[in-house]
């Protein structure tokens, strides 16, 4: 049941991903990188949490409090570079 | 049965996170994207995270996504508001279909910003 529907899951996030990375590369201004960033580094953490369910892997929890820490540090620092420079 | 409500958990967080990506692609604008970016981020995180407490046994395991969720939930609205802002006093142009912009009258560009 749980190997199942992991499955599924994580093929979803590997979509959900991919979507985030053609916007990152399309982009349109430097915001919507940074958003799209945003939400690519949460698809990180979800998919870990998925991983952590399914192996029941312990190692999984310790790397994904790192990502949600490193992502608030990133777009934090990305939005004083805009509010400086501009959105370009 | 518990199995089958982390099931249902992991996969109701990992739509979310789906939903999201496909709006960053449908919207037309920095901050309509932030719009759908932003809303299921900290609750489709939510939900695949308490799929995982639920999967997995033991109070360390439980103690750490919790503090991931709670994390979450304090830094979202926070680095949304900061990037929104920074948005907006960089002067980006929004969507042609925009109606109205309260903020125009009330928020002044970066006086540091060249032009």
């Amino acid at each position: 049941m749980l190997q199942v529907s992991t499955t599924i899951a994580l093929a979803a996030l590997s979509i959900a991903a991919a979507l985030c990375i053609v916007r990152m590369a399309r982009g349109g201004s430097l915001p919507d990188r940074v958003v799209a960033l945003d939400s690519l580094l949460v698809i990180v953490v979800i998919g870990l949490a998925v991983l952590a369910a399914r192996t029941g892997e312990s190692l999984y929890l310790d790397i994904m409090v790192v990502a949600s820490l490193l992502g608030f540090t990133g777009t934090t620092l990305v939005s004083t570079f805009v509010e400086r420079r501009g959105a370009r | 049965m518990i199995e089958v409500l982390a099931s249902i958990l992991i996969l109701a967080g990992a739509g979310l996170a789906l939903i999201a990506a496909i709006g960053l692609q449908r919207f037309g604008d920095v901050f309509a994207r932030m719009h759908v970016a932003t809303k299921p981020a900290s609750l489709g995180m939510a939900l695949a995270l308490t799929g995982a407490v639920l999967a997995m046994a033991g109070v360390g395991h439980t103690t750490k996504l919790i503090l991931v969720i709670l994390f979450q939930y304090l830094t979202a609205p926070i680095s949304a508001h900061l990037i929104g802002r920074a948005t907006f006093r960089a002067g980006t142009e929004m969507h042609p279909d925009t109606n109205f912009d309260e903020l125009a009258s009330r928020i002044k560009p970066h006086p540091r910003q060249s032009n």
